[in-house]
């Protein structure tokens, strides 16, 4: 079994976090991972995307191919649009509907929502109100990260729970509980 | 069972110099090469080894220190990404010459497709120019292994040894089985007097490097790293440099014959074994087509080659998937065209940062004088090339700023004003200023300092809280060294000291200082933290 994954977004929104829980859970179930990061100069509010390869068999290859995504997991919806052409047939896409507008020539947010909704396999949810309106300002990636939990598949919803508890030990027993909630609240947010 | 981590390239290469017995990592910082000093930087058993590692002002600088520890006997490390070579290029090709004592590596990060870079040039060609073996790595745990074996080579030949790995595989991560550690090497320094490189002993040590030649080309035919699988289809050769082994082994045949090569000067009797065995080579090499040109006269004229100089890839950007797999002839079927609604999100500076308040007078100041030029440098400043500011007329190398500001303005424009970032500045600044000085050029140098080296994720820097005194200590008019704060609040003020300084005639220095807001933020949150 293998499941290949984009991890996409803006720099500073927290897709490495993401990468780093689900790599978390895979080191401990014991299954082979491979995740390309973007570092730099990209960091500084422009688009950045991680590749992340998860398998039972060795991976050879740190970045995917067009065409070969499984999973694109994604912050911003047109961060989640732009690598579009590297999803499977029968891949999905996990994204936040929350346009980030850092850009003059952003998208009109009704026609690119419009673009994604009409692709078949789309989950899509305002993972920034769900976070704020739970009182939980920097738990939007961990609300992501829930949404996209049941198609991680090749690691179990437990098994995140379990690693986003050991990722975030070190800084204390409120940080822990407010991401294993913002997860919880993704899971539930699953259309 | 043996210990793993999930590891970065950098993080592992790191890790495998530490237990090789490293004495002293030296380094300046560089995408995609910084993660490595940080490593040990941040590393419990490199601190109780005791091993040195903090920044260094340039690379240069670097190389020399490391190269003095190699000379007191004890193992060293470099890093630098690949433009950084250019900088330490004086000193590498010339401890090819003098040769090492302790095991020296010098780590070059190559960027092919300029993620973060101003070119992609690529590091195989230095190691060959200075006659030093290379390594090349296709993986985590292969750059781990490497770091003992390299040390080793590297005092047995007596050279420095080049290790050069490429971005996807230092920001990549991958799990890494540990090894033993290795003790580090005791203090032993070089007794001989053949490191004094005279026109006279040089001449000898350089007879004695070529002669080197043929043990180098020996190593790596017989190195582990080196690998020629041979099998039953003659008709495509495959040659597969680094991490392009990867990309062959994800996409070509189970049956295709592979020669991957991990360790240079290119192994030619494993190369000759393939050209005869087969009937053309298609060579998957990440950067320059380098081993392609040195195959053309290795097999023959008129034997078919296929790469990046046939088209067979791309002639620039990075290896993919997608590009190799073509190369092998396989078509991958995409099931969804490129969305509409996408548009290009380009970097820019983050909000509330000093230097778009520095680029916000400097645009108003200029808008004065019709024929004003801005000279622009290396770092996170660089963006105020692009919208709003568009404020740039170059960025072209660290330090150019002040010396290209120099030039232009000895060629009569005016204003001619540099801007240049407070690490940027000490990395190779100051000598250009310098020159600027002792012709009292007419120009003005703004060192936007944000107290850190801020591009490469706040490390520290150089001349932190001594800028005003290397700029009067090099000759610069005390009261043309200005100081302000980049705040909005203070802009009037800002253009007021701007306007003045254009006006004088001769070299004046404006330091805009300010914390950068990432550093800021995070002291705030570590302070908060604490709190709780």
């Amino acid at each position: 079994m293998k499941k290949d994954i984009i991890l996409s977004g803006v720099g500073g929104q927290g897709i490495l976090s993401i990468a780093t829980i689900i790599g978390e859970a895979a080191t401990e179930a014991g299954i082979n991972l491979k995740q390309a990061e973007v570092h730099g100069m990209s960091q500084r509010g422009g688009d950045v995307q991680s590749n992340l390869r998860l398998s039972t068999e060795p991976i050879f290859s740190d970045l995917l191919s067009q065409g070969g995504a499984d999973l694109i997991i994604s912050m911003e919806p047109m961060e989640a649009l732009r690598y579009l052409s590297f999803l499977d047939k029968d891949g999905w896409i996990i994204t936040s509907s929350n346009p980030f507008v850092n850009i003059p020539n952003y998208p009109d947010p009704n026609e690119l929502l419009a673009e994604l909704a009409a692709l078949p396999h789309v989950q899509l949810a305002h993972i920034d109100d769900i976070a704020k309106d739970n009182n939980l300002p920097r738990g939007a990636n961990m609300v992501l990260l829930g949404m996209a939990a049941p198609y991680v598949e090749i690691v179990s919803i437990e098994q995140l729970r379990s690693a986003i508890t050991t990722v975030f030990a070190r800084k204390g027993e409120k940080v822990v509980n407010d991401n294993l909630t913002a997860f919880d609240l993704g899971v539930s947010a699953v259309k | 069972m043996a210990n793993k981590r999930l590891l970065l390239g950098d993080e592992a290469l790191a890790l495998g110099a530490i237990h090789a017995g490293l004495s002293g990592v030296y380094a300046y910082p560089g995408t995609p090469s910084t993660e490595i000093t940080e490593f040990i930087q941040n590393n419990k058993l490199a601190r109780e080894k005791g091993i040195r590692s903090k920044w260094c002002t340039n690379e240069k600088t670097a190389m020399e220190a490391a190269l003095g520890m190699s000379y007191a006997g004890k193992r060293a490390l470099v890093c630098m990404k690949h433009v950084g070579m250019n900088v330490a290029a004086d000193a590498f090709v010339n401890s090819a010459i003098t040769g090492v004592n302790g095991g020296l590596i010098v780590l070059v990060a190559d960027d092919p497709s300029m993620h973060s870079s101003q070119n992609e040039q690529d590091t195989r060609f230095y190691a060959k120019f200075a006659m030093v073996p290379l390594f090349e790595p296709s993986n985590q745990q292969e750059v781990y292994d490497m770091m003992n074996q390299a040390y080793a080579l590297s005092e047995a030949i007596k050279l420095p040894v080049v290790m050069r790995i490429v971005t996807r595989l230092a920001h990549s991560r991958a799990a890494v089985e540990e090894h033993e550690q290795m003790e580090q090497n005791a203090l032993n320094p070089y007794l001989g007097r053949d490191w004094v490189l005279l026109p006279g002993i040089a001449r000898k040590r350089y007879v004695e490097l070529i002669a080197k030649q043929s043990e180098i080309l020996k190593q790596s035919q017989e190195s582990p790293f080196n690998k020629l699988e041979l099998t039953e289809d003659k008709k495509l050769g495959i040659i597969a440099c680094g991490i392009g082994y990867n990309y062959v082994k994800e996409y070509a045949p189970k049956n295709a014959a592979v020669l991957k090569i991990s360790q240079y000067p290119l192994p030619e009797s494993q190369i000759r074994t393939l050209a005869a065995h087969c009937e053309e080579l298609l060579i998957i090499e990440d950067g320059q087509p380098f081993v392609e040109e040195q195959i053309r006269g290795m097999v023959g004229a008129g034997y078919p080659i296929h790469g990046r100089l046939d088209g067979s890839l791309p002639r620039t950007g990075e290896l993919t998937p997608d590009n190799v797999a073509a190369a092998l002839g396989i078509k991958i079927e995409l099931s969804f065209i490129a969305a509409q609604n996408v548009a290009p999100r380009p970097p820019a500076l983050c909000p509330g940062c000093g230097h778009r308040d520095v680029y916000d007078a400097l645009n108003a100041v200029a808008a004065e004088y019709p024929n004003y030029r801005i000279f622009g440098d290396i770092g996170c400043y660089t963006l105020g090339a692009l919208p709003p500011f568009k404020a740039l007329a170059s960025c072209v190398d660290m330090g150019a700023s002040i010396t290209m500001a120099k030039g232009a303005a000895d060629a009569g424009v005016f204003p001619s004003i540099a801007i240049i970032g407070d690490s940027t500045f000490t990395h190779s600044g100051m000598t250009g200023l310098l020159d600027a000085i002792n012709e009292n050029a007419n120009i003005t140098v703004v060192i936007s300092d944000n107290l850190t080296t801020a591009m490469t994720g706040g490390q520290d820097s150089a001349g932190t809280n001594k800028f005003e005194q290397i700029c009067i200590g090099l000759g610069v008019a005390p009261e043309h060294v200005r100081v302000v704060v980049p705040l909005p609040k203070n802009m009037d003020e800002i253009i007021k000291v701007i306007r003045e300084e254009i006006n004088y005639k001769g070299v004046s220095v404006i330091i805009p200082r300010r914390e950068c807001v990432q550093t800021l933020g995070r002291k705030l949150r570590r302070i908060q933290a604490e709190k709780k």
